[in-house]
């Protein structure tokens, strides 16, 4: 009896002097892109080290997250702790307090490494509002062998004269082959950020220094003109309803002998299980008009957490670890370097094995480093935000506008309707928001 | 011969009903295939349609990926729960509706429908601050109460119009012989009442389960069902048909089995009552 009390006694004595865990489960919300669906799978590398921390996932479309944790962070609901937004969010969210400032990611989180132009596009005044995951620009994919063929050669940085001569020496339409594929499906993300990185390389800009909608201005006409004649030449047929996705297909199927879209494409149609002309594609900067700008954009998704959350401090550990130099080593360690969330960080375009693994690594980083989103357009402009003004109602405004240029692609509308259509559509709008009277 | 054009028609009319029936069902078809192939070959120009490389790949990546059973659970506690409610709710309402009218009966019949007219974003953000502040996101609880709510007008119309189709005389009958109310719901209305009952109840099933407006908005992890699991294999930046086929193919294969097995209710009601 005296051996079971003395036993009872220890083993209470040990269970109220061992540590006790109080266990945080963070509920993280993303989209469902390559680089954090590997994140997602490497999340037990991050639970090892953090044993009183659980990590629960959210997946959605990108249309639906947005929707959903906007909804979620306007009303306080609570329901996640770490959010992944885009550029477009989080100098909106960080001027309305929606966001906690992340300055105590660590001493050596290495703040400083980051890519000069995506930590301006995640911080406001200053301060680091989120933690870019990965970044993009966009450039311009093309055909070496095609070019080599039609005796052409692509400059590192092209004109739009020579692109749309290219595009159309280089179309057979009887053979299936497309001088240029480009976005043409309808959205502010879509046919929009295309098309307004497009404008900023011909002068144009979404409003003048007074939020005064500029669409009636000869810029935007020469770029819609440039645009839709380009596709009508040089284009696949159906272009108004092609993304990104669609045009990778026309593109790995060897369909395009050019295309203009995120960097983040390099790494899929030089992947030869995904790609029929894995080794024969060549990268330059997206095109300009000499006018000092180029076609080019910028994003990068990025970990931020919500105001009023009570997981603060797991949720930061969490965000430090996911966005460190260690994470791209622990990816580049498992997957392989051409793996690794491109985009964010200085060093890893200085690491030899990354380059090696990556032909793309150099022009991917001079694109974002060409891109400027608190300087989009050649002239001043009241916003930030390369392809979007970052302002609560660019998303509707920016729709209705890809709309009336779909039209105009597809040949339903005119360039003049179109521009005619955005310019009216958009002045009411921001009459009502009260941007202009 | 005149039995021979009988026979020519038969055969005309069947095979334009097999055609009609697998144009209706080839978008199902065309998704099933998509999930047995692999990205490349779902988003390949010209599609291939039975000949190409067959895997199971994707299968077993939305099995690594997310919980189906969880998602599948929740789907069926919320899409059942909330239609025996909506039942429980409208059988009294439509049948006090139909049997003892009043002068405002068609106002409220036509004021519940206009509630369906309703865009239900418009009223996203109070139900939020609402189900915020009682403690219902992402509870079970809370997405059988939306749902429930949301089919109630359309669970009561249908009932309303297959009851109304049933003679008054028949319960006057049952009363003169001196039936009670409840044996007279039991005995009388009950059984003439089945087919329409079913197909309410099953279209009220197939409604509460591919419901995706409120069950992407108002659940997060805990409560989520198979919608939030379709939802998350959608991808603006690199192929996802494949993945994303395999995990619609699960999400609709227990709805899929539900109906099939209960087709003949289901065409019975359908052809005798509000929605034929």
């Amino acid at each position: 009896m005296k051996h079971v009390l003395c036993a009872v006694a220890g083993a209470t004595a040990l269970f109220i002097s061992a540590p006790s865990f109080a266990q945080t489960t963070l509920t993280i919300a993303t989209v469902n892109n390559g680089d954090m669906i590997r994140m997602q799978g490497l999340t037990n590398e991050f639970t090892a080290k953090n044993p009183d921390i659980t990590v629960k996932w959210v997946t959605l479309e990108e249309n639906v997250l947005r929707q959903r944790v906007t909804t979620d962070i306007a009303t306080k609901g609570g329901q996640f702790d770490v959010l992944t937004i885009g550029t477009y969010e989080v100098p909106i969210w960080a001027k309305k307090s929606w966001l906690v400032p992340l300055d105590k990611l660590g001493a050596d989180y290495d703040v400083g490494d980051l890519l000069p132009k995506i930590k301006d596009a995640v911080s406001v005044d200053g301060k680091l509002y989120a933690a870019p995951f990965y970044g993009e620009s966009s450039m311009v994919m093309y055909r070496t062998d095609l070019f080599e063929k039609a005796g052409l050669k692509m400059p590192d940085s092209p004109t739009w004269d020579f692109v749309v001569d290219a595009a159309k020496k280089l179309t057979d339409k009887n053979g299936g082959t497309y001088g240029i594929c480009l976005r043409g499906k309808a959205g502010w993300g879509e046919n929009m950020a295309f098309l307004t990185a497009m404008s900023n390389s011909f002068g144009a800009r979404w409003f003048d220094e007074k939020w005064e909608p500029q669409f009636n201005s000869p810029e935007w006409k020469k770029t819609l003109t440039t645009y839709v004649n380009l596709m009508k030449e040089a284009g696949p047929p159906g272009a108004s309803s092609n993304g990104f996705n669609e045009n990778l297909a026309l593109f790995n199927a060897g369909k395009c002998a050019m295309w203009i879209d995120a960097t983040v494409a390099a790494s899929f149609v030089t992947n030869p299980k995904e790609s029929k002309v894995a080794d024969k594609v060549g990268f330059a900067l997206a095109p300009n008009t000499g006018l000092g700008k180029n076609a080019n954009w910028l994003w990068a998704w990025s970990l931020a957490i919500p105001a009023g959350s009570k997981k603060v401090d797991a949720a930061e550990k969490f965000i430090a670890w996911a966005t460190s130099k260690d994470y791209t080593k622990l990816v580049a360690s498992k997957e392989g370097w051409a793996n690794v969330p491109p985009g964010t960080r200085t060093s890893l375009y200085q690491n030899p094995e990354y380059q090696k693994a990556a032909p793309f690594a150099k022009m991917t980083l001079a694109s974002i480093d060409a891109a400027d989103p608190n300087k989009p357009t050649v002239k001043p402009v009241p916003y930030v935000g390369v392809q979007y003004a970052a302002i609560p109602e660019f998303q509707g405004i920016g729709t209705s506008v890809g709309q009336q240029f779909a039209a105009a692609l597809s040949g339903s509308s005119t360039v003049d309707a179109a521009l005619a259509a955005a310019q009216s559509s958009t002045e009411r709008e921001m009459k009502r928001a009260g941007y202009i009277k | 011969m005149a039995r021979m054009v009988t026979t020519q028609r038969k055969v005309i009319s069947t095979a334009a009903a097999w055609l009609v029936g697998f144009l209706i069902f080839f978008p199902i078809l065309w998704m099933v295939l998509a999930s047995f192939k692999t990205e490349l070959e779902a988003f390949a120009i010209p599609p291939s349609f039975l000949f190409f490389h067959w895997t199971t790949e994707n299968y077993v990546t939305v099995q690594e990926r997310s919980d189906y059973l969880h998602h599948a659970l929740n789907s069926i506690l919320i899409a059942g729960g909330s239609t025996l409610i909506a039942m429980l709710i409208a059988i009294p309402a439509a049948w006090s509706m139909a049997f003892s009218p009043t002068k405002r009966t068609k106002d409220i019949l036509l004021w519940m429908l206009s509630t369906k007219m309703m865009p239900p974003v418009g009223v996203l953000v109070p139900i939020y601050l609402i189900y915020r502040d009682f403690g219902l996101l992402d509870t079970r609880t809370g997405l059988i109460f939306i749902l429930c709510l949301g089919n109630l007008p359309i669970v009561i119309w249908m009932l309303f119009t297959y009851f109304k189709e049933i003679p008054k005389d028949i319960l006057e009958a049952a009363r003169m012989d001196g039936a009670t109310i409840g044996r007279e719901l039991v005995y009388v209305l009950t059984p003439m009442a089945i087919p329409g009952l079913a197909s309410t109840l099953l279209l009220n099933l197939i409604l509460a389960w591919n419901e995706a407006f409120w069950t992407l908005n108002l659940s997060t992890l805990e409560a989520a069902p198979l919608t939030t699991f379709i939802a998350s294999y959608s991808s603006p930046e690199g192929l996802f048909w494949a993945k994303l086929s395999a995990a619609s193919t699960l999400a609709i294969a227990p709805i899929l089995v539900l109906g099939w097995f209960s087709q003949r209710q289901l065409v019975r009601g359908l052809t005798f009552g509000a929605v034929k």
